[in-house]
């Protein structure tokens, strides 16, 4: 309790993380929120934009690598409800979206990084195709698409101490639905909608 | 001096007189909106009635920290200036190679600087930053090896220091001014002296400048600044300074002379910043005071104003 509201606030002292809600309001609504990645803060300052009562409700996904031990695996847990995930995961170990999909079903929404690692830089990168699969499996859910600004200036890849500027979180219109869309139709659109806000 | 109060009763007395203002303003504000209230409302009256309750919290912050002593005082205005930097920074564009400058500005020199007035070296505090800041930050940039832009990029990020950070540290540095008269309730009423002026003289030249503004002075840089404004708020705001002498070791007719400098100078900072912030494309510096833009919209004025009047008074009254 008191850790992740500790978090949420130091988050926002150092690199603001000031929401703004453009096309949809905070609701408990079934929602994946997904967004461009450009550093190791984003994680954290996507979960910190949310109101109080949502942080609770919504688990970022974490790469294993990376928050999956140590301290950071700590904070990672204790503080923002984290879920990891294998990015580079063994063939025959199942599904690596299992956990995702788990999370979803007991009715909590999701943080995810479609383009599956960082760059700094102010567009995203392609998207990879866990967003999809997550979609067609959840037809009910709201995909938000969400576009981290200034973060990549904050903390720019090779560095570990952010810079405090203000960065904003801006949460879009949640992706219309389309039946029997394309793979790659779908992800440039999900995509082009994060590069609408930018 | 002079009505033989003590410093400490002096500044609760200023801080009824300014309680009671606020009073009036915000009676006004909400008159004004009950009027505007059958015709759908007004943008501007909103905006006043915003501006005047982010007063209230700015006067009581600021209330509260002087009343708490020097080293609060000190740490206000360092937080202050972390956050106009911030807002400067994230205005201006920066890449992957400003990082180690950025870093050195906000760990290393912020501290350093308002370390140097709470520890009183007045030595150092007034050239830490225009000779070790101005020459280490483009020897850190240089060091990571990107050379696109980089006159306009170490430009950029001197001026953000020098401003908001050495600028601003100008007004609790008034805390290091060995008085005449001294005690730390006399300088922290120099500070009040300066901040009173300052911003009632954007105040009043807002209202006056809404009420009877004509001639723009610049109207590409800043449309709201009228000569009526100009000429009404700030005549006003040096007669206030002229009533407050009681608080400074001024005579009266040195208190207008010394608002007469505040005002002209914060003039000045908002009409240099205001065109800074147009080149970087932007209408405010940010948002985070409601109704006002950012900090350093707030500031502007002050980081002008405060070091004139520092070395004005060190020079006259030292």
């Amino acid at each position: 309790m008191f850790l992740p509201a500790l978090i949420a606030f130091g988050t926002r002292v150092l690199v603001g993380a000031q929401p703004r809600w453009i096309g949809c309001r905070p609701s408990n609504a079934l929602r994946i929120y997904y967004a461009n990645h450009t550093s190791h803060f984003d994680t954290l300052a996507l979960w910190s934009a949310l109101p109080a009562p949502l942080r609770r409700t919504t688990r970022p996904v974490a790469a294993k690598d990376y928050w999956g031990s140590g301290l950071r695996a700590r904070l990672a847990t204790d503080g923002f409800n984290a879920l990891f995930i294998d990015r580079a995961p063994d063939r025959h170990a199942g599904d690596p979206l299992a956990p995702l999909c788990d999370a979803l079903a007991r009715g909590e929404s999701l943080i995810i990084f479609p383009e599956g690692t960082r760059r700094a830089q102010k567009l995203p990168s392609p998207f990879k195709s866990g967003l999809f699969h997550l979609a067609t499996r959840f037809p009910d859910a709201e995909l938000v698409p969400v576009y981290l600004d200034n973060l990549y200036r904050s903390m720019p890849k090779g560095t570990w101490l952010p810079v405090p500027l203000t960065c904003t979180v801006s949460f879009g219109a949640p992706l219309e639905r389309r039946v029997d869309e394309a793979k790659e139709a779908f992800l440039e659109r999900a995509r082009d909608a994060i590069v609408g806000m930018a | 001096m002079g009505t033989g109060m003590t410093t400490q009763q002096q500044f609760y007395c200023l801080m009824a007189g300014i309680g009671t203002l606020l009073v009036v303003a915000s009676t006004i504000g909400w008159i004004l909106q009950r009027r505007a209230a059958p015709r759908g409302g007004s943008a501007t009256i909103d905006n006043l009635n915003q501006r005047i309750r982010a007063w209230w919290v700015m006067v009581a912050v600021l209330a509260a920290s002087f009343l708490l002593g020097k080293t609060t005082t000190i740490v206000l205005f360092g937080v202050a200036s972390v956050f106009a930097l911030r807002e400067f920074v994230t205005l201006t564009p920066t890449r992957p190679g400003d990082h180690m400058p950025l870093v050195a500005c906000f760990y290393l020199m912020v501290p350093a600087q308002y370390w140097l007035i709470y520890d009183g070296w007045y030595g150092l505090f007034a050239i830490f930053l225009p000779v070790y800041g101005f020459l280490s930050l483009p020897v850190l940039m240089a060091m990571s090896g990107d050379t696109e832009g980089f006159l306009e990029r170490v430009t950029k990020i001197q001026w953000g220091v020098l401003i908001t950070v050495y600028c601003i540290s100008y007004a609790p540095a008034l805390l290091l001014l060995d008085l005449h008269d001294a005690s730390l309730g006399r300088n922290q009423l120099l500070i009040i002296f300066l901040l009173i002026v300052v911003q009632l003289s954007d105040v009043l030249q807002y209202v006056f400048g809404k009420l009877f503004g004509r001639h723009a002075i610049a109207p590409r840089v800043s449309p709201s600044k009228t000569v009526e404004g100009f000429v009404g708020g700030g005549l006003s705001a040096v007669a206030i300074g002229a009533a407050l002498w009681h608080l400074t070791p001024f005579t009266p007719l040195q208190a207008a002379g010394m608002a007469a400098v505040i005002v002209l100078t914060g003039f000045f900072g908002g009409l240099a910043l205001s065109a800074a912030k147009r080149s970087l494309g932007a209408k405010d510096w940010g948002s985070m005071i409601e109704g006002h833009g950012g900090m350093l919209d707030r500031l502007d004025s002050v980081s002008f104003a405060a070091p004139v009047f520092f070395h004005v008074c060190r020079y006259f009254y030292t």
